[in-house]
C-alpha cells in the first residue's frame, strides 16, 4: 500500500476540532495579561512567552507530523514553505508567505497578514517593548529544535506597534544529526 | 492503554489471525534512545534485563538505519558509515522478518520510533503503525501531565 500523501493545510483545518476564535484571543490576551501583573517587566514576560511557546513546540510537532503526513523536507527552504503553508493554516488558520531568502537559503521571512492573536489589542504606552505574539516564535522554534534544527526566531515587524504586516524571521543556526546516546563500554 | 486487546485496530487490511490478538511485544523510543513504552502480549523467552533490552532495541535500530541509508542504491550523496543522519533522511527501513517473528519499523522526523514485533505473516503494518503514532499524539503529546522524554505510564 502506497503511503499517503502529505494533507493540504485546508484538508486538515477542516478535520480537526476547533474552538471559538475569539475565545482563543480572549485566553491569550489574559494570559499576557496575567504575565505582565506577575512579572512586571516586559522583557521576563517576553522571555516567559517564548518559554511557553517552545514547550508547545516540541508536543506540537508531533501533531503536525501524525496529521498533516508531510515527509521529511529536503532543505530549510522546504521547511519554511510548510510551516508557513501547512502549519500556520492547520493551527491557527492563517496562511503566511514565506518572503526574503538571504543568499545561502538560511535565513527567511514568514508574513502573516492576520494574526487571529491579535483580535481587539492594543498595546498601552507602559508596554512598549512587548512582543505580544512571541509565543508564536517559541513554538517555530521548540518544534524545528524536535526535527533536528536549531533556529532562532525574531519578529521583524509587528503590527501593533504600527508595523502594517507581522514578519517573522527564522534563522537556521545549524542542522543537528542524531547521534547514537549509549556509550560503547556500558 | 489496551490498543490490541480486541481485533479493532486500523483500516488497513485485516491482520490474519483466529484470535485477533496477533502482536508480541512493542516498543516506543523517543529520539534519545528512552524507551517510552514497553509491551509485551506473548514474549516467552526474556533473556536480558529491560534496560538492556530496551537499549538493544534501540542500538540494533539505530544501526540498521543507518546501514541501509549507506547501502541506498538510488541515493547519490551518502557519507561515512557511521556519520549520524537526521532523523527521516535518506531512505528508511520499515520492517524485517525472521521465521519466528516480524518485526515492524517507523521512525517520524520528530525521532519517535514506534517498533512492533508480530507473527511473521503479518502484512504491511505501516497504516497500523501510523495509527498508533496519531494515538501517541492525542494521548501522550497532548497530555499536560506528561514530561516529554520520559515514559509514558
Amino acid at each position: 500500500m502506497a503511503p499517503a500523501a502529505p494533507r493540504s493545510g485546508d484538508a486538515i483545518f477542516a478535520s480537526v476540532e476547533r474552538v471559538n476564535a475569539e475565545l482563543f484571543t480572549l485566553t491569550y490576551g489574559a494570559i499576557v495579561r496575567q504575565l505582565l501583573t506577575d512579572l512586571e517587566e516586559v522583557e521576563e514576560v517576553n522571555k516567559q512567552l517564548d518559554q511557553m511557546g517552545y514547550n508547545i513546540g516540541i508536543r506540537l510537532i508531533d501533531e503536525f507530523l501524525a496529521k498533516s503526513n508531510v515527509s521529511r523536507c529536503v532543505d530549510f527552504k522546504e521547511t519554511a514553505e510548510v510551516i508557513a503553508k501547512v502549519g500556520f493554516k492547520m493551527f491557527l488558520g492563517v496562511t503566511a508567505s514565506v518572503t526574503n531568502w538571504d543568499a545561502d537559503g538560511t535565513c527567511c521571512s514568514i508574513v502573516l497578514e492576520d494574526n487571529p492573536l491579535v483580535d481587539f489589542v492594543e498595546l498601552p504606552d507602559t508596554c512598549q517593548g512587548l512582543y505580544y505574539c512571541n509565543i508564536l516564535s517559541g513554538v517555530i522554534r521548540g518544534s524545528l529544535e524536535m526535527v533536528s534544527m536549531k533556529t532562532e526566531v525574531t519578529w521583524i515587524r509587528d503590527m501593533l506597534r504600527g508595523d502594517d504586516a507581522y514578519e517573522l524571521q527564522v534563522k537556521l543556526l545549524k542542522q543537528v544529526p542524531e547521534e547514537y546516546p549509549y556509550k560503547d563500554d556500558e | 492503554m489496551q490498543f490490541f486487546g480486541g481485533s479493532e485496530i486500523s483500516p488497513s487490511p485485516p491482520v490474519p489471525t483466529t484470535t485477533g490478538n496477533n502482536a508480541h511485544m512493542m516498543y516506543v523510543f523517543n529520539r534519545n534512545g528512552v524507551c517510552l513504552l514497553y509491551r509485551e502480549w506473548n514474549r516467552p523467552l526474556h533473556t536480558l534485563n529491560p534496560q538492556q533490552d530496551h537499549k538493544l532495541m534501540f542500538g540494533l535500530l539505530f544501526s540498521l538505519k543507518s546501514l541501509t541509508a549507506k547501502m541506498d542504491p538510488t541515493s547519490a550523496d551518502k557519507g561515512n558509515l557511521g556519520v549520524p543522519q537526521l532523523p527521516g533522511q535518506g531512505c528508511s527501513f520499515h520492517s524485517f522478518r525472521t521465521n519466528t517473528y516480524k518485526l515492524s519499523f517507523m521512525e517520524t522526523p520528530s525521532g519517535i520510533k514506534i517498533i512492533l514485533v508480530t507473527h511473521p505473516r503479518t502484512g504491511d503494518l505501516r497504516e497500523p503503525l501510523k495509527y498508533i503514532y496519531n494515538l501517541y499524539v492525542e494521548y501522550v503529546a497532548k497530555n499536560p501531565l506528561y514530561t516529554p522524554g520520559t515514559s509514558i505510564r
